[in-house]
């Protein structure tokens, strides 16, 4: 058995009054061969990865792969110092650890492609600020990212996380909704809110271009985390008020997947419109290290 | 519709920036080790297109390094790749091409004695598409059996056969011919491990011109 769509999970869990979780773990343990003491394991190490790439980028300061950023965490981390955000600590948290997480893949460090690398910074940035401001178990832990991944397998099924298939809606717009549904289930709310976050996240961000500047995961991904990690933590607001996506969340799926195909190839990762043939960004194109660092390479 | 699991969406823990570009190239590299299955001392790498273009800034030449020299894709030595004792004993040129005609994301391992063609097709996603003439499919996900035989009737039966006899189901075959009676190569995808009794059983059988066992990656 398999679920591919919201409607069949919200069927499933009425139908067994099992949980979110019990049916996560069924569907992984069926087919990934695994048993759940395994996938806890590799849960538990996902976590830790997610950590671990938090921890080590709030602390960096240095320039990332394509010298495009690097410098920005930094400087957020010393603005709160002085400066605490009016929104609070989490608010905080989730901007920071986004930002920490997405610095920390450009400049080749260890991180989680949760769904994609480019998106890694949004799920780890909600799930980890919450642990620690709300002190989470650790199985509960555990079964948020079970209840993310599960979101963002359903989502995988109409579109491929990709920006090349669908652009960014496809990578930090699933993540996002994947980030929302699991602080849905953190805060103990329902089927219905989980997948009304889900699809509220989705909703917002479709049509989101993925035009990286000179190809690099950077410019605009890097910020784009934090943006996104903030933007799930909207739907779960509004979802957690019931406030209903008129569309259903599968439909909204539909719609990503139908706005994906219509959108101009050059808009898909090819680096051919949008920021990447910005003015600037055709300077910095030019004047970029590419051709020294080939030229250097086949010295 | 392939099965999704959600193991793949949260994973890999991986060395960024980018899962085709990176963590693909590493990928690629490993699956290449495997095939080629000996100590590698020189090799020819040629990246196209897309990994050609923004390749360095992706840590593309690294990834590819790092697999061949048998580093995961979460390893952060892959960022200083280039530095290392492993990676100055082996004789490597790395090349840049555009071509129309290839996958936006492919490279060429040229070695003395072998050719390996591969490419990533998104999301940490890789598939090695041929060795020397043969085209094929390799994606890592499972343990291959990669044959070249004599082009003669019965053949694959015979192997299926002898697979079978060892409880090993088969997930997929592919084969390309290089003319009628000429050689044949042929890429068994299965569910298990075989044993190494089968493969020996197998080349007493039909006597291949190659016959190589390549081992799905690691998650």
């Amino acid at each position: 058995m398999d679920i591919k769509t919201f409607q069949e999970l919200k069927q499933t869990i009425k139908q067994t009054n099992k949980s979110i979780v019990q049916i996560a773990f069924e569907l992984e343990e069926n087919s990934s061969n695994l048993n759940k003491n395994e996938l806890k394991k590799i849960a538990k190490k996902t976590l830790k990865a997610m950590k671990e790439a938090i921890y080590t980028g709030l602390s960096a300061k240095s320039e990332t792969n394509g010298k495009m950023g690097g410098f920005d965490c930094n400087k957020q981390v010393e603005f709160y110092k002085n400066h605490p955000s009016v929104f609070g600590r989490l608010f905080e948290k989730i901007i920071c650890y986004a930002l920490a997480t997405s610095e920390e893949n450009a400049r080749m460090g260890r991180i989680v492609a949760c769904p994609t690398a480019g998106a890694c910074g949004i799920v780890p940035s909600i799930l980890i600020s919450c642990f620690e401001e709300f002190d989470i178990d650790k199985e509960k832990q555990i079964n948020s990212l079970l209840v993310a991944g599960l979101i963002g397998k359903i989502i995988a099924y109409k579109v491929k996380p990709a920006g090349a298939t669908a652009g960014c809606q496809a990578e930090c717009g699933t993540a996002s909704a994947m980030a929302a549904g699991a602080m849905a289930y953190l805060f103990d709310y329902d089927i219905d809110i989980i997948i009304n976050a889900a699809a509220l996240a989705i909703k917002n961000i479709l049509g989101l271009t993925c035009d990286p500047v000179r190809g690099f995961v950077e410019v605009p991904c890097i910020k784009r985390n934090p943006f996104l990690a903030i933007h799930a933590a909207v739907a779960l607001e509004l979802a957690s008020a019931k406030i209903e996506s008129v569309i259903p969340a599968d439909e909204v799926i539909d719609a990503m997947e139908q706005t994906g195909a219509l959108m101009s190839a050059d808009l898909k990762e090819n680096s051919k419109a949008g920021l990447a043939k910005t003015k600037t960004a055709i300077i910095m194109d030019k004047s970029c290290f590419t051709k020294k660092y080939y030229s250097e390479l086949n010295d | 519709m392939n099965e999704i699991s959600i193991l793949d969406i949260i994973s890999p823990i991986m060395v960024g920036p980018s899962s085709s570009h990176t963590a693909g190239a590493v990928r690629i590299g490993l699956l290449v080790r495997n095939i080629y299955n000996k100590k590698i001392k020189k090799v020819k790498i040629i990246l196209y297109n897309s990994y050609a273009k923004t390749g360095p800034g992706h840590g593309t030449d690294k990834g590819i390094i790092a697999g061949l020299l048998g580093f995961n894709v979460d390893d952060t030595i892959i960022k200083d790749i280039f530095n290392t004792p492993e990676a100055s004993k082996l004789e490597y040129i790395i090349d840049w091409e555009e071509s129309f005609t290839r996958h936006p994301n492919s490279v060429d391992f040229i070695f003395d004695d072998m050719t390996i063609s591969a490419k990533s097709v998104g999301g940490g996603e890789i598939e090695v598409d041929r060795i020397n003439d043969f085209s094929l499919s390799i994606n890592g996900k499972y343990n291959v059996l990669v044959l070249v035989v004599k082009d003669k009737p019965s053949t694959l039966a015979r192997i299926a056969d002898i697979i079978q006899k060892n409880d090993i189901n088969i997930a997929s075959i592919n084969c390309d011919r290089y003319a009628r009676g000429k050689n044949t190569s042929c890429c068994i995808a299965l569910d298990g491990d075989i044993k190494n009794s089968a493969i020996e059983e197998i080349k007493k059988e039909i006597n291949p011109c190659l016959i190589r066992y390549i081992n799905k990656l690691g998650q």
